[in-house]
């Protein structure tokens, strides 16, 4: 068998490839557009994870609108504080203070805590969950354990657990807020880092109601409020609620709390924070 | 068989046998960017565009190139070579020219390069022996029904992006039973084919 063609072709291929990458490399001179250099050291600077949590169609985007003055440099949530400062670096701006935020969970009610009002047949989704008759769970304000909240996150940060409620890997967490858009029922929420519990509830039913839904809800019997020696707990509505700002972290409401409603923050981060409540 | 008139050509690859429609080639721009009319103009303008040229390149290196010279085999990589160059030409250009419409086009201005659309009419040409001219009018009538097709498809999109639809529909899932009930519709032009 001759191999004659050998170098032909290769001529050929080479031919047309040198023929066409003059054509290109005239045509890039010629057509060049004018970038500014500042662009790229942004883009290099972004998570580039493309998540398209800033509403912008991916990092690339993102930064042209910073360079061209269309957003704020703090407009990458999925960045964090750490991305802000890098970006006011860059663009020769002082620094922003952004107070770093990380997405804790609210609720408490897994499925050894809360009782089941039916059998949801259908697609594992919160969101479907939550459209049939407000969702399976006696309580209409907790988590359903389906996980919405798991592909949100642009890290993959969220898992859901045994008990069947989501546990975040804090540590990597940015604070951009992706999982508290995805949670039909808000049950995920943005706090700072300060080291003062958490009321693993966001349920407005009475304490009744409460009662024989879940073990560990929030009933509104205000012993946390009166005992809190800051007064940093109040009742909004039939909800405690803790202002972080006054709190000490003295702990004595976690103490006192008869259905264990309230997390220390390490309690209300650790897996299976459930089962380490005394009964 | 009827004498392949030049006009009756530019009507078979044009609408008888369209090619996203009826061949299904070009499905992944054709879907990506139909969402909004404008920017469905002007991806069927680009795709024309690069069909158009390098339909008539293709044929001529392989014509006076690749013929003469007895390399066959090199036909597809020399031909996707030539459509590569033509879309880094194009995007170069619409960069420059039309800064909007490069944003708005995005990843699938590239994505002309692997648009099996372009690479088919151009191996088409060969296959079906076509002479130069016969070349040039195949390639028009494919990219003119291309870019019919995407207009036609961009319209009902919009027009269905505004209707009450059940959260399961919306989306893709609408476009693509839309574009099977286009597809039809278009099949109805195969009876312009014989009258025997």
């Amino acid at each position: 068998m001759t191999l004659s063609f050998i170098l032909p072709a290769i001529g050929v291929l080479s031919g047309l490839g040198l023929l066409f990458g003059i054509l290109l490399a005239y045509a890039s001179k010629r057509f060049e557009v004018e970038v500014d250099p500042r662009t790229k050291e942004i883009k290099d600077a972004l998570p580039g994870l493309n998540c398209a949590i800033c509403g912008f169609t991916g990092c690339a985007s993102f930064a042209d609108a910073v360079v061209g003055d269309e957003v704020e440099i703090t407009g990458c949530t999925a960045g964090g504080a750490d991305v802000a400062h890098r970006l006011a670096a860059i663009m020769g701006l002082e620094a922003p203070d952004v107070e770093p935020q990380k997405a804790y969970v609210q609720c408490g009610g897994g499925i050894k805590e809360v009782a089941r009002r039916f059998e949801y047949v259908g697609y594992a989704d919160c969101h479907l969950a939550n459209q049939v008759g407000g969702g399976p769970s006696a309580c209409g304000y907790g988590c359903l354990g389906y996980g919405s909240c798991v592909p949100s996150c642009p890290y993959g940060l969220i898992k859901i657990n045994e008990d069947g409620l989501p546990e975040i890997f804090l540590e990597d967490c940015t604070g951009c807020g992706a999982c508290v858009e995805a949670c039909p029922r808000g049950v995920i929420a943005l706090l700072s880092e300060k080291n003062t519990p958490i009321i693993a509830c966001i349920s407005q039913d009475p304490g009744k109601v409460v009662r024989k839904a879940c073990s560990v809800g929030c009933i509104a019997c205000k012993i946390c409020e009166r005992v809190c020696p800051q007064e940093a707990i109040s009742m909004e509505g039939n909800l405690a609620v803790i202002d972080h700002e006054k709190c000490d972290n003295c702990g004595i409401c976690v103490e006192k709390c008869p259905t264990k409603c309230i997390l220390t923050r390490q309690l209300a981060v650790m897996a299976a924070a459930s089962q380490q409540r005394a009964v | 068989m009827p004498e392949q008139s030049l006009f009756f050509l530019l009507i078979s690859s044009a609408l008888i046998n369209n090619f996203v429609l009826i061949r299904f080639l070009g499905l992944c721009p054709f879907m990506g960017i139909s969402r909004h009319l404008d920017t469905s103009i002007g991806m069927g303008l680009a795709v024309t565009f690069v069909m158009t040229i390098s339909g008539a390149i293709s044929w001529i290196i392989n014509e006076y190139v690749l013929i003469p010279l007895d390399l066959n085999f090199l036909r597809t990589i020399a031909f996707v070579l030539v459509i590569a160059s033509l879309v880094q030409l194009v995007e170069l250009v619409l960069h420059k020219a039309s800064p909007g419409l490069y944003q708005a086009l995005g990843i699938f201005l590239p994505l002309i390069t692997t648009n099996c659309a372009v690479l088919g009419v151009a191996l088409l040409n060969i296959q079906e022996l076509h002479s130069f001219v016969e070349s040039m009018v195949f390639s028009v009538g494919a990219a003119v029904g291309w870019t019919l097709a995407i207009i036609i498809f961009a319209g009902i999109r919009q027009r269905q992006e505004l209707v009450d639809m059940p959260p399961v529909l919306r989306g893709f899932s609408s476009a693509f039973i839309s574009v099977g009930l286009l597809s039809i519709a278009f099949f109805g032009f195969s009876g312009f084919l014989s009258t025997s």
